[in-house]
């Protein structure tokens, strides 16, 4: 396989609560995305999903470990080229379309944004056309550049965020949940405009969610999060076809089937840290085979695999 | 009304003013709710859903406007039954009466629904207080009694915790244990688990069931989510653009969906199962219901539509004793359509997984 395009080594976020506590959100978190390749991360709310995600395109300093895109660190300290290069190359689509687009700011000039702050259009005609290009390609109309954002629905609206997330042509696409406020008739709209996109323009997403069944169906790998540790990664046939972590499957337990006689058989098994005696800083990644890992000590790995 | 119907709501139809013009959210809606029985609402966003079930809790808006229908109520008191309309109750009788006492409701996000000034003890307690006729002590005897039956553990200690201090799903129960408080005969659950991951939802809805088996509660389950219906309800009413468009009990709708509106939502949930390189989604948007629909209001969106969809509104045809469905297609004259194929086929794979489990 060919070069990562983003490697995270050993990734820890760490918030400070007061002068003596400090919160965990990410402990060592390790994961590759190549070119063109969708990695889904799942988890609970506070599992640290998002947290990783905003780490990555910096809004939060890493506070150990290494990240790694185009061949650049960017963890640490960043100079003005590599800011600049991890701007234009890493985007995020965020999960509330109403909340992350600016209320009194026409949705052309939203979209248009990143292109001001970096010189790629060369005069306002190129502009405006690079922008109705891009309205079409998320499937709405050159005229819709000059509503705001609230004329729209909240389909539309996402569309929005993806056209602002993909003018400048990323690498790299972090989207946030970003179909978790949408209606599922809309969440398939959406999903499929991103698969169609990616098609086109070979950019990879890391797809932030915790619906299990829509990150199944757009993503090639998996990664499992829980209380800020990676406890099971792999390719998406592993994770679904062979679960071996116990909260994977307590996860996978979870997700409703649209299956009535067979739903109200179903128990979901549920799954507690303290009652299974699992302790995630003790477990190393095990793997399996190929890509699929996970983190366990030798002990655990023995007795979830037999 | 039959002898065991609790609720039902009767061509009710409602309309909005706004500044825009007025809107026709609801256009006669029907809904028969049986005691002990689950009932789920499923449809999108702006479809009336929340709408018909704020008529029914008496929480309209001010702007709203019951053109016609009724919301008939088989009220349980001192031993006496008797059938009230809910919609000729003024605001006042039904804070008195209904609200709490006999239906109460559980909203989609428990941060805004709770009191984020006052220990959630308080907050169980608060209802019983003024209208349970309790003192203190009773209040608090059951307010644990209730935190316990949500499965919160260690309630006494808790009673003094804030909102801020409990994650979402225990939130939402705190929300379920004030519904309960007032011991009501039904407990409207408007996308209860929406906010919610989705191992919590698994837990809460399992509670939910519970409490319903225990108590006897009838319940009413808004949601967008076609595993959730699965999971929980006993019959479904499908909803779009203010009309129920199919309705029939769990599995006539989730194995043998007539309307093209449900194979819609059907095919564009992603199962765990299916391989397609493309999801399917209904193409198009819910129509603006500012102007009134002529015909078919799915018409525009419904590859199936035909001639007439666009001249006339589909009366309900009946399939069986519960199952109904509102498309001509259903006509006996009409040409004879069969649910897309892919559709067709993960339906069979469900029906078969199915029969494992009888």
């Amino acid at each position: 396989m060919n070069e990562p395009l983003l490697k995270v080594n050993d990734l820890k976020q760490y918030f400070p609560v007061s002068r003596k506590k400090v919160f965990k959100a990410v402990n060592g978190v390790s994961f590759e995305i190549y070119p063109g390749e969708t990695y889904g991360l799942v988890g609970e709310s506070g599992s640290g999903k998002t947290t990783i995600g905003r780490s990555l395109i910096r809004l939060y300093t890493p506070t150990e470990g290494t990240v790694t895109f185009a061949g650049q660190v960017i963890s640490g300290a960043l100079d003005r080229e590599t800011k600049d290069m991890l701007r234009e190359n890493m985007q995020m689509i965020y999960q509330d379309p109403m909340s992350s687009l600016n209320p009194r700011k026409k949705v052309g000039d939203i979209i248009g944004e990143g292109l001001d702050i970096h010189h790629r259009a060369a005069n306002r005609a190129e502009r405006t056309a690079l922008v109705a290009e891009m309205l079409e390609k998320v499937g709405l109309s050159a005229a819709h550049a000059e509503r705001y954002p609230h004329q729209f629905s909240g389909g539309q609206r996402q569309r929005v965020g993806i056209a602002r997330a993909l003018i400048l042509n990323p690498k790299l696409v972090i989207a946030d949940e970003c179909i978790s406020a949408l209606d599922v008739s809309i969440q398939a709209q959406v999903v499929n405009l991103m698969k169609d996109i990616q098609a086109q323009t070979q950019c990879a997403y890391l797809f932030i969610a915790h619906d299990l069944s829509m990150v199944k169906y757009i993503s090639d790998r998996i990664g499992v999060l829980h209380r800020g540790y990676l406890v099971e990664t792999g390719t998406t046939e592993d994770i679904f076809g062979n679960p071996i972590h116990p909260y994977t499957k307590s996860l996978l337990s979870a997700v409703p089937f649209p299956n009535p006689e067979v739903e109200k058989r179903r128990v979901s098994l549920a799954y507690d840290v303290k009652e299974a005696g699992v302790d995630y800083s003790k477990g190393t990644l095990h793997t399996l085979q190929g890509q699929h890992a996970v983190l366990s000590t030798d002990e655990e790995f023995a007795r979830w695999t037999s | 009304m039959n002898e065991k119907t609790i609720l039902e709501v009767k061509d009710l139809d409602i309309s909005f003013r706004t500044n825009a013009g007025i809107i026709h959210a609801i256009r006669g809606v029907n809904i028969d709710l049986q005691k002990g029985e689950t009932v789920a609402i499923v449809g999108e966003s702006g479809s009336g859903k929340s709408v018909t079930m704020k008529a029914v809790a008496g929480l309209m808006d001010a702007n709203a406007t019951v053109n016609r229908g009724q919301v008939l109520y088989r009220c349980a008191e001192d031993g006496k039954e008797e059938v009230i309309d809910l919609l000729t109750l003024s605001k006042k009788e039904l804070r008195r009466r209904i609200n709490g006492r006999h239906i109460s409701m559980v909203f989609q996000d428990p941060m805004t629904s709770l009191d984020p000034t006052m220990p959630v003890g308080k907050q169980i307690m608060e209802g019983m207080l003024l209208h349970g006729g309790m003192n203190a002590a009773q209040a608090k005897a059951r307010a644990l009694e209730l935190m316990n039956l949500v499965g919160i553990t260690d309630a006494e200690h808790r009673m003094k915790y804030y909102p801020h201090q409990f994650s979402g799903g225990m939130r939402q129960r705190v929300v379920i244990a004030i519904a309960l408080s007032g011991d009501p005969d039904i407990l409207i659950c408007d996308e209860p688990t929406t906010a919610l991951d989705v191992t919590i939802q698994a837990k809460i809805l399992e509670l939910i069931k519970d409490i319903q088996n225990r108590m006897g509660l009838s319940v009413i389950y808004i949601t967008h989510d076609l595993g959730v219906v699965a999971k929980v309800a006993d019959y479904v009413n499908v909803m779009y653009a203010g009309k129920i468009v199919e309705v029939g009990n769990v599995n006539e709708i989730f194995y043998d969906p007539k309307h093209p509106y449900t194979w819609g939502l059907l095919s564009a949930m992603p199962d765990l199962d299916t391989d397609d390189d493309r999801l399917y989604s209904i193409p198009g948007s819910p129509p603006n219901l500012l102007h009134e629909p002529v015909g078919d209001a799915f018409a525009a969106r419904n590859a199936y539509a035909m001639r007439i969809d666009e001249k006339a509104e589909p009366p309900m045809f009946k399939i069986s004793d519960t199952h109904y469905a509102a498309t001509w297609l259903l006509h006996p004259d009409a040409p004879k359509v069969e649910m897309p194929p892919e559709l067709k086929a993960r339906l069979e794979r469900a029906r078969k997984e199915a029969e494992k489990y009888i």
